[in-house]
């Protein structure tokens, strides 16, 4: 196994101030459940689980609670022992309410998990499959597509390479450089189970040059694996993280405009969706907790726990020793893609990667003006469009015109806005456009 | 102190929570401070006459920025420099003799009409400052084009390129060239005239010198890419080196086009201007490449009427501009080169 920088580099992003050093040296802490856990049915992409529990139900850790809804969705499982105390409503990071069961947590340390599969090389790949959807697998990167679905190319898209996604190129967080660095083993089988799933050749780990710590400890759990697996050292920028950007840096395929990964024979897992993915198979564990880094200036004691999904930010500051100062911005996730939220009730979820608190000195509100046709935008934005000119569509509410340059192919990922001297809200402008494109088009395919 | 984590009032908007810090009003800071060097170098070569044009310029703008928002009913906008900018730029760009008078009408249509009429900083489609010089050069041509302002300053400077007349480098040139005589010699004594500035012309561009110390700055704040002033001066420089080449005789070297003009001032500062430059790399570089052969077609055709070329030059490609930028709009990541 070698370790060897990435042979080619994406045109743009931009450089954040990365602010780790506030929990990259701090450990994995596993928390002590909370009495009350509020899981959310919606944590993934696609279709809500459907709560399959009553209220008065005793649920171990382990129990299906939700179940899977749709092609696109991803079954919920209790994270701990205890009652089902209401079948719900909750709030989630984005805003939006969804279903969710609130669980009164008992002492009890009883568990319902799944037979393990230990000779998984000896098992067919569709019981692999049905057992990292059954775990309710999702990219715990931050969007949550179901993984069964993403393993489950059609057989006309063959993949030749697996990319593990350590970048973690988002200011302030640390999770997935913790389990890199203390379960680089695990994470070593887990990618061994996604090559041998989908018959794939090349294993290649991105990681930023910024941890170098994680790449030795990864270098270590592949040292005897001799071909077809690298680590691909990624400068440190951002956003080296997002899929599209990372196939291009680890084999220099673009994924055509509107394609997905499995279009170049590529699938991208992030490390902590490839720990969960070992644990689905080799110890018969359904995802029910993940590593969230609680940061930002404004905590007392800045940490990276292990919780149980549906623990609310609340109860996780307080782990952290509560607020040394007064937070006037909570994000969920980091501050180039995370939701700004407006309480602290808010379970956790299985994207939930993070929760940044940020005092007032940390954050600044700005009053958008004009764009001065300055092209930093332009220089930065990781997907060669044009955001200026986008955004000026936009204002101008002509949706049509900023479709024909490449509206669509927006990621996001707020490099233009990070950028933008005139403050101009161009992610907002952007998203609001996609929604309306995005509208418009299930209207027309209603009509149809 | 512990604080209370129950605060529930937090900010709630849309990401990036994080910004570089960049502002509008740092950027025409950045460009101030880039022409501190130029407007000393006007001071000491053409002294009175250049404070009391940039203090007359840079009043009349920033006073008429802010008559036209109150008119308009807008947010007020002079905090963020713009139109402080707009007025040293177009002072560096007069002759110092001018009167105050003409420099007040000259601000008053930079600021009233080639910027806030089109809706103010941003939507402007040129740039105010060479908009306003082009008008008072059409309006107010023999004041515009008379180069004997500071008397002690031509006092230096005659003698050294003519003894007679108080004309501008080119425009010596275009009078050699329409009369078909023999083109005046330019000695290293001229050039480095021509560099340091003690030579006639508009107040702020005759100093190469110190428009190259800010130009450092402006690149070195990035406020500049490379990208318009190389292809400008390259293409300028290979022009004039091919019509140098093909007739010594109706053509100067090369350094003396790139030293004379306004041609460094214009690069550097002018057609770097953002709101009315191209906002990709590629489209910079045609910018550029297309300012150069403008420039040096308004000065070498020997009917022109003007002998430097560099205002109207950018001026065309200003307008040209939004077809620069819907032509070369970079590769969408995904699709095929």
């Amino acid at each position: 196994m070698k370790t060897v920088p990435s042979p080619y580099q994406f045109k743009g992003g931009v450089h954040p101030e990365y602010c780790k050093e506030l929990s990259n040296t701090c450990s994995i802490e596993k928390i002590n459940v909370p009495a009350i856990l509020t899981v959310p049915m919606s944590q993934h992409l696609g279709a809500p689980a459907k709560p399959c529990v009553a209220v008065g139900d005793t649920v171990r850790k382990g129990s299906l609670i939700g179940e899977q809804n749709g092609f696109i969705s991803a079954p919920v499982h209790s994270p701990s022992c205890g009652t089902v105390k209401a079948v719900t409503q909750s709030q989630s990071a984005s805003g939006r309410l969804c279903p969710a069961i609130v669980i009164e947590c008992s002492d009890s340390d009883e568990t319902e998990f799944m037979q393990p599969i230990a000779e998984w090389r000896n098992v067919n790949k569709d019981t692999l499959r049905t057992r990292i959807g059954e775990a309710g697998v999702v990219g715990m990167g931050g969007a949550g597509f179901p993984t069964r679905v993403k393993l489950s190319p059609p057989s006309d898209k063959p993949i030749d390479t697996i990319i593990l996604n350590g970048a973690e190129c988002e200011p302030y967080l640390t999770s997935d450089h913790q389990v890199m660095l203390e379960h680089a083993d695990k994470i070593r089988i887990g990618a061994e189970i996604i090559k041998y799933i989908l018959g794939a050749k090349t294993v290649r780990i991105a990681i930023e040059d910024n941890k170098s710590d994680a790449i030795q400890a990864m270098e270590k759990a592949f040292a005897d694996i001799n071909h077809g697996t690298a680590i691909n050292v990624l400068p440190t920028s951002y956003p080296q993280g997002s899929e599209k950007q990372q196939i291009y840096n680890v084999t220099g395929r673009e994924v055509p405009r509107g394609g997905l990964p499995m279009d170049v024979g590529c699938v991208v897992e992030n490390v902590s969706t490839t720990l969960a993915i070992y644990d689905a198979v080799i110890n018969g564990h359904p995802l029910t907790e993940r590593v969230i880094t609680i940061t930002g200036e404004a905590v007392t004691r800045p940490a990276n726990l292990l919780a149980p999904f549906g623990t609310s930010y609340r109860d996780l500051i307080e782990v952290c020793g509560g607020l040394k100062q007064q937070a006037a911005k909570v994000i969920s996730g980091g501050p180039m893609m995370g939701f700004a939220v407006s309480s602290l009730d808010i379970p956790t979820g299985k994207t939930t990667s993070g929760v940044v608190l940020l005092p007032h000195n940390r954050t600044k509100q700005f009053t958008s003006q004009a764009c001065i046709a300055c092209g930093r935008c332009v220089d930065a934005c990781p997907m060669g469009l044009i955001p200026s000119e986008l955004s000026q569509f936009i204002e101008a509410d002509d949706i049509e015109n900023a479709e024909q340059i490449a509206l669509m192919d927006c990621i996001e990922c707020g490099s233009c806005a990070f950028v933008c001297p005139a403050h101009r809200p161009l992610v907002q402008h952007m998203r609001r456009a996609k929604a309306v494109v995005m509208a418009r088009r299930a209207a027309a395919r209603a009509q149809a | 102190m512990k604080q209370e984590i129950a605060t529930e009032k937090y900010i709630v908007s849309s990401s990036p929570h994080a910004h570089i810090g960049s502002s509008v009003e740092r950027i025409m800071l950045d460009v101030l401070i880039a022409l501190t060097p130029a407007f000393a170098a006007a001071c000491y070569f053409f002294g009175l006459s250049a404070l009391r044009l940039t203090a007359v310029c840079v009043t009349s703008c920033v006073l008429t920025e802010w008559v036209c928002r109150v008119m308009m009913r807008r947010a007020n906008t002079i905090s963020d420099l713009s139109a402080a900018v707009t007025g040293l730029l177009l002072a560096l760009n007069l002759p110092p003799s001018l009167p105050t008078w003409m420099a007040v009408t000259g601000s008053i249509f930079a600021i009233g009409i080639s910027k806030q009429i089109f809706g103010g900083l941003g939507y402007n489609v040129f740039n105010p400052a060479l908009a306003a010089r082009a008008f008072m050069l059409i309006s107010f041509t023999g004041a515009m084009t008379t180069w004997s302002g500071a008397e002690w300053a031509t006092t230096l400077a005659r003698g050294a390129v003519d003894a007679t007349s108080n004309a501008t480098p080119l425009g010596l040139i275009k009078e050699a060239l329409k009369a078909g005589a023999v083109l005046p010699e330019f000695g290293a004594n001229t050039v480095m005239r021509l560099f340091t500035g003690n030579i006639n012309g508009c107040i702020g561009e005759t100093s190469a010198l110190a428009l190259l110390i800010g130009a450092g700055w402006l690149l070195y704040r990035k406020v500049i890419t490379w990208h318009i002033p190389f292809a400008y001066i390259a293409t300028v420089l290979i022009y004039a080196s091919i019509a140098y080449i093909v007739n010594p005789q109706t053509a100067v070297m090369p350094h003396i086009h790139l030293l004379s003009g306004g041609l460094i001032i214009g690069a550097f500062f002018m057609a770097t201007d953002m709101v009315t430059s191209p906002v990709t790399k590629r489209g910079m570089l045609i910018f550029g490449v297309g300012c150069g052969l403008v420039t040096m077609v308004i000065r070498t055709v020997k009917t022109g009427a003007y002998p430097e070329g560099v205002s109207f030059a950018i001026l065309f490609m200003n307008a040209i501009t939004p077809l620069i930028n819907r032509g070369c709009r970079n590769k969408v990541f995904g699709t095929k080169s």
